[in-house]
């Protein structure tokens, strides 16, 4: 409340405010009477129903005496909060400061454990009991949305818990797959493989590569443009963690595993991004993160 | 003359007079000098208006009822800073006409929504959000990704808030329907939810 244009806007806040509560307490005062024992209450003048009449009596003490406990409370409220203008209160409080208290006392109750943890190398964290609890909980809150809060994935979001990796599940691959994302690019590659036919026989041989249900023949068409392919995921379709790009032989499936799914994966490509969190969490807390992740796919 | 409650509820004009001045008191006290202070006027460092495709988005947010259940308000206390980021600030909305602060949180609130899930998160999880958060009891909203956007208004809105103090220029409105035009629903939104709270960054 320090940064009105002019200070004429302290002393207005002030100023009604002290001026409604004074006129309250006139108010009060003036409508207050005392009740004359024995002396015959007035009436306010009407007469309904030849002998009904209002009585004009005083208010009960004991309501009066609530608005005036009100009156008391505001200023001294007004003495120790902030409320008049830009006078702080005597107190001192501002909502930022009972903010910052509030987190230099959570980081003396859980700073020296959080230290500890942090302290520790990644697969150390991974065995540590409350570097697990501590990983799960910031998991949980950063991470579930895109890995599931099992960490098993979703369509085009790993699986974490299988221990097969895009980029490497290495203590040091982990943390830099966290601090600072990775960018998958999978081109369109439809049109250079032959079209929808094309596509078909490559989905085929893609699929023999892991050994599953394919049509031979298609397979056996594809193969000589898999060297298209090769320049990513390696002549044996065994992958590249320094791209991201998938061991095709294996039967884990980042966007499904199916003939048709694969046929799209060739043909509109796939864009997956994982975002860097190095601003937002920091180094210590990606730290606890990748522990946890190591953790949790090595059970 | 003695001030009686006799006299006020007799004469129906001084009655009406006296109710006026005891009600204004809050706004006149609370209401108007925040129009005059720094802090709730002024923009924080960084701060620009919403191109014309984010004011589509947030105009679709509106529409769809978004705020019913997402704040864009993160309170000062230590639980909501850990898990959203940075409190909000006033000057942070300045541009924000009217602002979507909300008051309900069926959902995680959104201020700082922007930058921290892929593009192709937000539209899986805009179509269907099951498909990325199987605990999500969010509708879905596939019928944005379907919808044109024609921009046949975008103009008129960016004028329309230009008056009441945004800095739109004239490049900028004579550029909004050619911006939007052809973009889907779901593109406005999303572009407006990747920018939200963007501003100030704060490690969490």
């Amino acid at each position: 409340m320090s940064d009105f244009d002019s200070a004429f806007w302290s002393l207005w806040v002030a100023g009604l405010t002290l001026l409604s509560i004074v006129g309250c307490a006139l108010l009060l005062t003036m409508q207050t009477k005392k009740r004359v024992p024995g002396a015959k209450v007035e009436t306010t003048g009407h007469q309904w129903d030849e002998d009904l009449a209002e009585l004009n009596n005083p208010l009960p003490r004991w309501w009066m005496g609530l608005f005036w406990i009100t009156i008391a409370f505001g200023l001294v409220y007004l003495v120790l909060y902030p409320g008049l203008g830009t006078f702080e209160g005597t107190l001192k409080w501002s909502s930022t400061g009972e903010y910052r208290e509030e987190v230099a006392a959570a980081d003396k109750t859980f700073g020296p454990r959080f230290q500890r943890v942090a302290s520790l190398d990644v697969a150390a964290i991974a065995r540590d009991p409350e570097g697990r609890a501590m990983g799960e909980r910031l998991f949980l809150t950063y991470c579930s949305q895109c890995h599931g809060s099992d960490a098993r994935g979703a369509k085009g979001y790993p699986n974490l818990t299988a221990n097969t990796w895009l980029y490497g599940g290495d203590p040091a691959a982990l943390q830099a797959t966290i601090l600072d994302g990775r960018q998958g690019a999978m081109p369109a590659l439809g049109e250079a493989i032959g079209g929808a036919e094309g596509t078909l026989d490559m989905a085929n041989y893609v699929l023999s590569l892991s050994g599953a249900k394919h049509d031979a023949k298609r397979a056996e068409a594809a193969k000589p443009k898999f060297a298209l392919c090769a320049a990513c995921h390696g002549a044996e379709g065994k992958g590249n963690p320094q791209l991201g790009a998938p061991d095709l032989t294996d039967k884990v499936w980042l966007h499904g595993g199916s003939l048709e799914t694969i046929a799209e994966t060739i043909a509109k490509g796939r864009n997956s991004r994982m975002p860097a969190h190095r601003d937002l969490l920091g180094e210590e807390k990606v730290k606890i993160l990748a522990g946890y992740v190591y953790g949790i796919s090595r059970p | 003359m003695k001030i009686t409650h006799d006299l006020i509820e007799r004469k129906a004009g001084l009655m009406a007079l006296l109710v006026v001045l005891v009600v204004s008191v809050g706004g006149l006290v609370e209401i108007l000098p925040l129009f005059n202070q720094r802090s709730t006027t002024e923009p924080v460092a960084g701060l620009k208006p919403y191109d014309a495709l984010r004011l589509e988005g947030r105009d679709i947010y509106v529409r769809e009822g978004c705020y019913n259940c997402h704040s864009q308000m993160i309170r000062p206390f230590r639980a909501e800073v850990e898990r959203y980021g940075h409190y909000s600030v006033a000057g942070e909305f300045v541009y924000d006409h009217p602002f979507q602060w909300g008051s309900k949180r069926t959902g995680p609130d959104l201020a700082r929504v922007g930058a921290r899930y892929s593009d192709e998160w937000h539209r899986t999880h805009l179509r269907n959000p099951r498909d990325v958060v199987p605990e999500s009891n969010m509708p879905g909203y596939p019928w944005l990704a379907k919808t044109e956007l024609t921009g046949a208004h975008t103009p008129a809105k960016l004028r329309a808030l230009r008056m009441v103090g945004v800095p739109y220029t004239d490049a900028d409105i004579a550029g909004a329907k050619q911006a939007v035009a052809g973009k889907t629903e779901e593109d406005a939104l999303v572009a407006y939810l990747q920018e939200l709270g963007t501003v100030i960054k704060a490690r969490r």
